[in-house]
């Protein structure tokens, strides 16, 4: 398939992990910062192919897995009510709150749908006037275009049957907590490709600069990551902390100009809570006051629902590049896909369910071997 | 021998030796029908504890018994349900997939199809032109297929209490004296062959389904493949065996061979054959091809030495022009699935928990 198998071409994969071979001198710990990337990672075993100076962390870019319990308990209090048709991504469904999950709801009864894209979710409002219409705004800055275009086609069209729940997260912020936690391990990040595409990359320069750190906006095929992977071991090994995009088929440094416009009139910047992180300023956005009727969780009282995480997770420390999912005494035994604890192993893009689902050959192996 | 990653619990897990517990739901999920794992566990904690025997402990797409004055031959018999949304879709519809699904059923068994019984589950308010457009797909479809439809059933139920039409369709077939394959017949050595190119139905449903328009259409490759297991069976002796993966696609049916025949599938990505519009849409809706539904495909498992033989007899075949050496059997890593990618990496493929969910990003 045209410009996707370039990007997968085993050869040139083998030249990259050359060069960095010939590059590295010691070791360094990098974090892939999007669950998209970290999925390319364990789906064509990026990690085993890498020299093993390079420990590859995975990062809290997964917004199914950082989507706070208290934001899933809301969710599910809405689509539970007759009346409503609750609207998600396909891989939200599964995500378990503290008491149920929408597959679950939906085989008691509620009217809950897939969409691809948002602006169905508007479609199917105008489509059924006598029902309410809610779609979970989840994502980072990559999905905040299209949310934010349904909500103002919502408010266009008149549609008073149309509202959002909204768990908007910003990237940023979360490297910045990342980087100023005093456990921090992280010395070089792949900065996030499709995120970077949208808002463009001139908030990554100020990170930078302050923390001193390579950041290298990186794609999501093997070979982008393992350039993205070179470009970061580059700057490690000669001191350097630069910003640099490895994505330059898809990112500009100012991003897309009608999206960033868009964003600033229905969302503005507020503190927000990440699921096995907690809250983070200035982190997330929401609606401004000009959308705030399109707003579910004021239409369905649901704001009061708060939620306190379980203690036994480490997804906290494994969004944070501290821990492995298999340092956990939990994974694979008392936390699986099928019965998730926590953030990373929700959702098919966290690190613990990524780990789980593609496993690790070695493992295997070990086992064999015994 | 110590494990020095995952820990003993994940390779448990990976192996399937020690089922997972009992998925804590206690209503059925749209999950426990995708082929996965949910599915797996209904019939391991649900049916047959309490249907259990010989013959449907061994788990084959068809049952197959010995029975007095068949002089060697045994009788293999199958049924399934077809339900399916939109009805008519391209390359076929709810008619074709009703007897092509019971007759590949019965075929990857070695069986020559013989009868069918169709029970139809009717909605009301389905228009009768509708239903006559199904059955005469299916009279087509079973006469290519060499099958008589000897007995049938009607039901009705309320409108919003059916999706317009459900099928249920049983054969019966006859497996020659002397064929034995099996799901537990996989050795260490033997290559896994496909018969063509993978997640054609499952993707030409969901472009319909969804709306997603291609620059060319995608379509569903239903089909009867008894003809090219004939073609198969005749050329090589060395045939272990066969499976069509429909839901829960390859992966379900090579986990599943995995697990019977307690050996380990090695598998090649670069090796997959997939059209390049079911690559494209599998891109876009975040899916994995090798999770996608087939309903005119077959994998199968062949001693090392007679695979090329066997892809050659079945590139003779219109049903088997893209057939594929696709892995190996081996004695590693025994009860799961795993794939070099084509960057060189490796990983596990297991049996997903349900669904297939696309992706937010």
């Amino acid at each position: 398939m045209k410009f996707l198998d370039e990007f997968r071409d085993g050869r040139t994969v083998a030249n990259l992990v050359k060069a960095i071979e010939a590059r590295v001198t010691r070791p360094w710990t990098i974090m892939e910062v999007c669950g998209g990337q970290t999925h390319t990672i364990v789906k064509y075993g990026i990690d085993e192919v890498l020299p093993a100076a390079i420990e590859l962390v995975h990062g809290p870019g997964c917004p199914v897995c950082v989507t706070p319990l208290e934001v899933l308990d809301r969710a599910h209090a809405i689509a539970a009510r007759s009346g409503v048709t609750f609207c998600s991504f396909g891989d939200m469904l599964r995500v378990p709150g503290s008491r149920t999950d929408l597959l679950q709801l939906k085989s008691q009864g509620a009217d809950v749908r897939i969409v691809y894209a948002p602006l169905d979710a508007v479609q199917i409002a105008a489509a059924n006037p006598d029902r309410q219409v809610v779609f979970f705004a989840i994502g980072f800055e990559t999905t905040a275009p299209a949310n934010a275009m349904a909500v103002a086609l919502a408010e266009r069209r008149g549609l008073s049957n149309f509202s959002v729940l909204v768990s908007h997260v910003l990237v940023p912020p979360a490297i910045a907590a990342i980087l100023d936690a005093p456990d921090n391990r992280v010395q070089g990040f792949l900065g996030p490709g499709h995120v970077c595409t949208v808002v463009g990359y001139e908030e990554y320069e100020p990170l930078v600069d302050r923390f001193r750190v390579p950041i290298v906006i990186t794609g999501f095929e093997p070979v982008d990551m393992l350039q993205g992977i070179l470009m970061t071991v580059e700057q490690l090994e000669a001191g350097e902390a630069r910003l640099e995009n490895q994505y330059g088929r898809v990112v500009r440094r100012e991003g897309n100009r009608a999206s960033i416009d868009l964003i600033a009139q229905v969302f503005e910047v507020c503190d927000r809570k990440w699921r096995g992180v907690g809250s983070i300023p200035a982190s997330g956005w929401r609606l401004t006051e000009r959308y705030r009727a399109f707003d579910a969780e004021r239409r369905f009282h649901v704001d009061v629902i708060e939620t306190q995480e379980s203690a036994e997770c480490i997804s906290g420390q494994v969004l944070r590049g501290i821990k492995k999912p298999h340092d956990c005494p939990a994974f694979g035994a008392g936390c699986t896909p099928d019965n998730p604890l926590g953030a990373t192993m929700v959702s098919a893009e966290g690190a613990c369910a990524a780990y789980f689902a593609y496993g690790r050959l070695k493992t295997v192996h070990a086992q064999a071997a015994m | 021998m110590s494990i020095t990653v995952g820990g003993p619990a994940l390779v448990r897990d990976l192996l399937g030796s020690c089922p997972l517990p009992f998925t804590g739901y206690d209503r059925v999920l749209l999950g426990h029908g995708s082929g996965g794992r949910l599915s797996g566990e209904l019939m391991s904690r649900l049916f047959l504890p309490a249907l259990g025997n010989e013959v449907l402990n061994r788990l084959e797409d068809q049952g197959a018994c010995a029975l007095p004055g068949l002089a060697g031959a045994r009788l293999a018999m199958t049924t399934d349900s077809f339900v399916v949304r939109p009805i008519f879709f391209p390359g076929g519809d709810i008619g074709t997939l009703a007897v092509h699904g019971t007759v590949n059923d019965l075929a990857v068994g070695g069986a020559v199809p013989l009868f069918l019984t169709a029970a139809f589950i009717l909605e009301e308010g389905l228009a009768l032109e509708d239903l006559r457009r199904v059955a005469v797909s299916m009279k087509r479809a079973a006469d290519a297929a060499g099958v008589t439809i000897i007995a049938g059933d009607t039901k009705v139920v309320d409108r919003g209490k059916g999706d317009q039409v459900f099928i249920t369709t049983s054969g019966v077939g006859l497996i020659p004296d002397g064929r034995v394959l099996s799901i537990a017949a996989a050795r260490p050595g033997d290559k896994v062959v496909v018969s063509g190119t993978i997640g054609d139905h499952g993707m030409a449903i969901m472009s319909v389904r969804e709306g997603l328009e291609f620059e060319t259409t995608l379509e569903s490759d239903t089909a009867a493949l008894h003809g090219l297991t004939e073609a198969m069976l005749a050329a090589c002796d060395g045939i272990r065996l066969m499976r069509d993966p429909t839901r829960g696609g390859v992966s379900s049916a090579l986990n599943e061979a995995a697990t019977a025949s307690r050996v380990g599938v090695h598998l090649f990505e670069s090796a997959l054959p997939i059209r390049e519009p079911v690559r494209g849409a599998c891109e876009i809706l975040g899916l994995d091809p090798l999770y996608v539904a087939n309903e005119g495909k077959l994998i199968a498992v062949v001693a090392a030495d007679q695979a090329e033989t066997l892809v050659a007899a079945m590139r003779q075949h219109p049903l088997g022009r893209n057939a594929a050496v696709i892995g190996e059997i081996t004695a590693d890593h025994r009860g799961s699935v795993v794939m070099r990618s084509v960057a060189g990496g490796t990983r596990v493929v297991p049996l997903l928990a349900g669904e297939q969910l696309p992706r937010i990003c």
